[in-house]
């Protein structure tokens, strides 16, 4: 449903995406996971017909997104990073005007309004002005005018960002409804480790506009290993490290900061040996915990630095 | 994944082009009445530099104008009025808000996004029109041309506005700054004074009777004046009409290369 092949954009001296390959199939929800500055919104962009692509081919439905710009748009949905509404309209005013602006007929376009009012779920306030709405409200009125036209993909940039853990609960639900009911292809942006892991089927991390891994969640933390002991420590970090390296059953070794992480095949059975190690080296430890991998560990494993939500 | 369910074929279909623009058109007028500062503030301009002028000029001007001086003032007072009236303000916003990126991601046609702003102009600038219109006719003014000169009178100035608010789009598509837009009214003083607004041509002299008659405006302002106190005449109306196309295919290619910049860049 969506392919991209050496996908580059570039602002002046700047690259922001730097070749970036896609192949997201029919009826997956794809996470597209990355800090901030990754290229993440501009990859979005640019398969949403937002902007120009520099080089490289890009297909959403079928359709090139260079070449066939108005057929991409009548197959997608897109809800963008801000919810960019018109806060002088009412809600329901606004959705009207979208399904007008998508070519639906007046009583096709007060069937899906009347369908997606329980989605707005915001009562009377949808025939208020949207300027006083607040943050999830405008998201999940901004989800609804992506929706009136049954896209066939939907693009959902940074979905949850700035909303309320109730508020993305109940984001993350729709996603999973409009994915499982409908069959909808999903392509989900997000700087949030456990909503990728939560929604996606299959994700990419982007760092430095270039995918560095992708795969399924589970198989993307199999990667960096079983478990994953995390020391706190001061001290020389340096020397901790390259003892720690040489302890059996360790896979890798990644030092951020105080901070580091240490995949291991079994957990439990290398604690001893790996605080042993770190007392030998003169380092105090701050603290030590075994847990399973996260996708920040193959973040970590991939880029050598923890990824950093502007806002959790 | 979920492969094996149906793939669901969208509602979406491409619209025409006059659906889009009464579409577009039809928000930017649903918008007038929760936009009050748009409407009112032009009328109290053109009224008081209409009061203005005729209190300070009407004896000096004398003889050198045809027929009344009130009835010669009524073309500057409305182009007072409708002169850079247009929703460029509201693009502006719909830009910074990001929201012009959400109407670009639908079918719409892009050049529609203009003309549907250009449209609800027209009925602006011919609200505005009609009570400036309506004050001359309260002291006395009276159409040669009867209410058809009126409503073609009308049909003038809102062309005249549209043509003129071409110049504002390109600002607004260009630079996406309210500021710029709104200082964008020092383009209308060049129009506005170094024409026959005050005074004809005949009393004019020295640098400003050489540049007057390479303003669109002094042309409008004839076929205006020939409509209240001329009668039925098809020079001064075809000359200005040209002059309202001329400035149109002007301001109207600044403003379609602005707006595919501003939809290339995105």
């Amino acid at each position: 449903m969506i392919t991209a092949r050496q996908l580059v954009r570039r602002f002046g001296d700047h690259e922001a995406v730097a070749g970036v390959d896609l192949d997201v199939a029919a009826g997956e929800i794809y996470g597209f996971l990355g800090p901030n500055g990754a290229g993440k919104t501009t990859t979005v962009r640019m398969l949403c017909t937002l902007l120009s692509i520099t080089s490289g081919q890009a297909t959403v439905a079928g359709c090139d997104v260079a070449t066939e710009p108005g057929q991409v748009r009548l197959r997608i949905g897109v809800a963008l990073q801000e919810a960019s509404l018109d806060p002088k309209q009412s809600g329901r005013e606004l959705l009207h005007l979208h399904a007008r602006l998508y070519g639906l007929s007046k009583s096709a376009a007060t069937r899906r309004v009347t369908e997606l009012e329980q989605l707005v779920d915001i009562g009377d306030a949808l025939d208020r002005r949207i300027g006083g709405y607040s943050g999830g409200m405008r998201r999940r009125l901004d989800l609804a005018a992506s929706l009136l036209h049954e896209p066939t993909i939907l693009f959902l940039d940074e979905p949850t960002t700035g909303l309320d853990p109730v508020s993305r609960a109940a984001v993350w639900d729709e996603v999973r409804r409009l994915n499982t009911e409908f069959g909808m292809t999903i392509f989900l942006t997000t700087q949030y480790l456990e909503e990728a892991d939560e929604l996606a089927h299959r994700v990419g991390i982007i760092n430095g506009g270039r995918i560095v891994a992708e795969g399924t969640p589970t198989d993307l933390k199999r990667s960096v290993g079983a478990d994953v002991v995390v020391a706190t420590v001061s001290g020389d970090t340096a020397a901790a490290c390259s003892a720690l390296r040489h302890l059996d059953g360790v896979s890798s070794v990644e030092q951020h900061g105080d901070e580091i992480t240490i995949a291991v095949d079994n957990g439990p059975a290398l604690l001893s040996p790996v605080a042993v190690a770190l007392s030998e080296q003169n380092v105090t430890v701050i603290g030590l915990t075994l847990r399973t991998p996260t996708l920040d560990d193959v973040f970590l494993d991939v880029t050598g630095n923890r990824m950093k939500a502007t806002d959790a | 994944m979920s492969q094996t369910i149906p793939v669901p074929a969208t509602l979406a279909r491409p619209s025409g082009l006059l659906r889009d623009i009464g579409t577009v058109a039809g928000r930017a007028i649903r918008g007038l009445p929760r936009d009050p500062e748009a409407f009112f503030p032009p009328l109290i301009v053109a009224a008081f530099f209409y009061a203005v002028n005729i209190g300070t000029l009407q004896v000096l001007a004398g003889d050198s104008v045809q027929g009344d001086y009130k009835a010669f003032q009524l073309p500057s007072a409305v182009i007072f009025a409708v002169t850079g009236i247009s929703r460029a303000g509201s693009l502006v916003m719909d830009i910074q808000q990001g929201y012009f990126d959400r109407l670009l991601l639908t079918p719409v046609r892009r050049i529609a996004l203009l003309l549907g702003l250009l449209a609800a102009d027209l009925v602006q600038t011919m609200l505005l029109t009609i009570p400036v219109i309506g004050v001359a006719l309260a002291i006395g003014v009276r159409f040669e041309t009867g209410v058809i000169g009126i409503l073609v009178f009308v049909l003038m100035a809102s062309l005249w506005a549209i043509s003129f608010s071409g110049f504002i789009y390109a600002i607004a598509l260009k630079t996406g700054s309210p500021t710029a837009v709104g200082q964008s009214f020092i383009l209308f003083f060049p129009f506005a004074f170094l024409t026959t607004s005050s005074v004809p041509e005949s009393v004019m002299t020295g640098w400003l009777a050489a540049v007057v008659p390479w303003n669109p405006l002094t042309y409008l302002f004839e076929g205006f004046r020939s409509l209240v106190t001329g009668g039925w005449e098809a020079r001064p109306l075809l000359v200005g009409f040209t002059a309202i196309a001329g400035t149109a295919v002007v301001s109207m290619s600044v403003c379609l290369a602005a707006l595919r910049g501003r939809v290339k860049r995105g």
